[in-house]
């Protein structure tokens, strides 16, 4: 039986969009629905949830200031740290390499997610601990070096951990930069500094935006490198959320905190995009 | 420096080359100081790598390029007095009208002050007029707009030498039209030095006051846009500009004499023949204009071949003829109103008489491989 074309357009829409559709209303969409109502609900008496309406657990949010100051504070100066060294390397990639060998760096760039992130970070916890780097550094007499369980430990994991994400946005956006463009600002008079900082800056930035968020956004939620190479001392939101649900089975709380978590999210993302929009000059430029 | 002064560009053995491919091969060539210059030729033939090379986006391989008579080999783009205008304009997408030309005078030092910025972007939107569009986005332009703005940016520099490369490409024909215009009052108003790269023949020869005509990285001719129209010097500037004419023929008796392939032999002594120098004993092509062709229906005096009209194309003030003559080919004939009343129109399938004057014909020698 022939179908017409419409009914034959909407049912080929359906088969693309069906699978990831669905995944997204049975994993994301109820799930937070899930959150959204235990978040207004009470502890039951062994734990758990127990059906109410109270905003109590949001009033509650207070207790644990200290992990949001400390989250917040993290995942910006993560990114932040993120950036500046994802930067020049991706302007390198982007910009300066020869093409035949831009490949073979740019699968470099992602090979570290070959392994899993916990791995490397125990890597490191061993490089930075006594054992490694400080071990190697006595030997050449330089003696007390302390390296783990510091904030800058930390910073070095996130930024390693995250290099990438950061990286391959801010790339995209630098490939895609007319070349064209920068041999105008010569033209005009600009010298290469004055162009970078007038032309090429101000055009990737879609894609510094979009590694910034993303970044920013992933942290908020990070709580295993601080845990491995930070010594577990901060507590970040992450750490609350595990503690809240896994341990003392305070779900109505923990629900609160990650429906604010999500706001946060939301808020962060929308201000990102705003930007990006007013900087480049149009809305057709996309976030990548 | 004296004895280049009223230069403003002067290419000296110039030769571009990318690896093993030659871009550009031996130029010389002067430019006078409030010249109109037209690179024209088929693309590919290296008229935007002569432009970038005076722009300073590109080093010659050899030989050294003059603006204002100092040599410019190894100075960098942001130094030297010339401004460009980009084959797609290369608008700054995230600056304004205003910003995007206020951009050079922004560069310049010692500064500019602020009013005097805003005075000469003023002026310069005012001159294209732009005027009233100064705080628009560059993606809310048109692209005729967008044309205008990247000349406002580079004029609003005051350059010595302006590079425009195919700046009217993009346009429509009746916009590209007005533009043409426009760019040459615009020069003569400026009084500045105009480079313009074009691949269309009617661009360079009513906007130019000096026509390049390049191929394969050479020059083949320069001259006056006329004296490139109505004495080509080779057989490829008349094909390459306006259309043309060939007949296949011998040269006898030291070049006096064209026996032409039906047999017939015309006198050769009006004649012109490229470089002014006389015509070999050898095989000859002769090159006329459509409009040099004379048609008639009854055999005229003088040199006559006799055919039939394949196609008529009316062109609004022009008719274009085919005629297919036997042993020599198809031929283009041109006849404006005046010609054959447009009652009385030579119509497909007629026999006609086609001649030419003498003094239309282009001799040019067959170069022997
Ligand atoms: N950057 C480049 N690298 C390699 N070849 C080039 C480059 N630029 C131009 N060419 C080649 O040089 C020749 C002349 O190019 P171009 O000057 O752009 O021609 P035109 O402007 O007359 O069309 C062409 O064969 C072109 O492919
Ligand atoms: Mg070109």
């Amino acid at each position: 039986m022939p179908l017409k074309p419409q009914t034959r357009h909407k049912l080929v829409t359906a088969l693309l969009l069906g699978p990831a559709g669905l995944w997204l209303f049975f994993f994301l969409v109820l799930p937070f629905i899930a959150i959204l109502v235990f978040s207004v609900g009470k502890r039951g008496p062994v734990g758990g949830y127990a059906p109410a309406f109270t905003f109590e657990q949001f009033a509650n949010l207070g207790t644990r200031a200290a992990a949001f100051v400390n989250t917040l504070e993290l995942a910006p100066v993560g990114a932040f740290s993120c950036l500046l060294v994802a930067y020049p390397v991706a302007y390198y990639l982007a910009v300066k390499v020869n093409p035949q060998r831009r490949l073979l760096l740019l699968s470099l760039v992602v090979a570290p997610f070959w392994t899993s992130l916990l791995m490397r970070t125990y890597a490191w916890m061993y490089l930075l601990g006594g054992r490694g780097i400080p071990h190697l550094l006595e030997l050449v007499g330089i003696e007390n070096v302390r390296l783990i369980n510091t904030p800058g430990a930390v910073l070095l994991g996130i930024v390693y951990g995250y290099l990438p994400l950061m990286i391959m946005p801010i790339y995209v956006s630098l490939e895609k930069l007319d070349r064209k463009l920068l041999e105008a600002s010569y033209d005009l008079g600009a010298k290469p500094i004055g162009t970078f900082f007038r032309v090429t800056l101000p055009l990737s930035l879609p894609g510094v935006m979009t590694g910034f968020a993303l970044v920013t956004i992933l942290l908020l939620g990070e709580y295993l490198i601080p845990q491995l190479l930070g010594g577990g001392k901060v507590f970040f939101i992450g750490n609350a959320l595990v503690d809240l649900f896994l341990q003392s089975r305070n779900w109505p709380f923990g629900s609160a905190i990650a429906v604010t978590l999500v706001a946060v999210v939301v808020v962060i993302l929308t201000i990102a995009m705003r930007l990006t929009w007013r900087i480049a000059g149009t809305r057709k430029v996309d976030l990548v | 420096m004296a004895l280049t002064s009223s230069n403003d560009i002067e290419f000296r053995s110039v030769t571009k080359k990318y690896g093993a491919l030659t871009a550009v091969s031996d130029i010389n060539l002067s430019i006078s100081k409030g010249a109109f210059l037209a690179l024209l030729g088929p693309s590919g033939c290296g008229k935007t790598t002569c432009l970038r090379m005076i722009g300073g986006f590109e080093q010659p391989s050899e030989g050294t390029i003059h603006i204002a008579g100092r040599e410019m080999n190894g100075v960098a783009a942001y130094h030297r007095p010339v401004n460009m205008v980009f084959q797609h304009y290369a608008l700054f997408p995230h600056f304004n009208v205003e910003q995007n030309v206020a951009y050079g005078l922004r560069q310049m030092r010692p500064r500019l002050s602020r009013a005097e910025i805003s005075r000469r972007v003023g002026e310069a939107l005012a001159m294209v007029r732009l005027d009233g569009f100064a705080g628009r986005r560059i993606h809310e332009m048109s692209g005729g707009q967008q044309q205008r703005v990247a000349l406002a940016r580079a004029i609003v520099n005051r350059p010595s030498v302006l590079l425009l490369d195919e700046p009217l490409a993009a346009l429509d024909k009746k916009l590209r039209t007005a533009m043409q215009i426009e760019l040459q009052t615009l020069q003569r108003e400026l009084g500045i030095t105009f480079v313009l790269v074009t691949h269309d023949q009617e661009e360079a020869l009513s906007m130019a006051d000096t026509v390049c005509v390049m191929s394969a990285g050479r020059i083949r001719q320069l001259g006056a846009p006329q004296e490139i129209y109505d004495r080509p010097a080779d057989l490829f500037v008349a094909d390459f500009v306006g259309k043309t004419n060939r007949i296949e023929a011998v040269a006898e008796a030291g070049g006096t004499v064209l026996r032409l392939a039906d047999g017939s032999a015309m006198s050769s002594s009006a004649h012109s023949t490229g470089g002014g120098a006389g015509v070999p004993n050898g095989k000859v092509t002769i090159a006329i204009r459509p409009e040099k062709m004379r048609m008639s229906r009854a055999a005229a005096p003088g040199p006559a071949f006799k055919g039939r009209v394949t196609h008529r194309i009316f062109l609004g003030s022009v008719t274009e003829y085919a005629v297919a003559v036997p042993g020599l080919g198809d031929f283009l004939v041109t006849e404006d109103r005046n010609g054959l009343a447009t009652d009385n129109m030579v119509s497909p399938g007629e026999e006609v008489f086609l001649g030419f004057p003498p003094e239309a014909a282009h001799v040019f020698p067959v170069q022997q491989p």
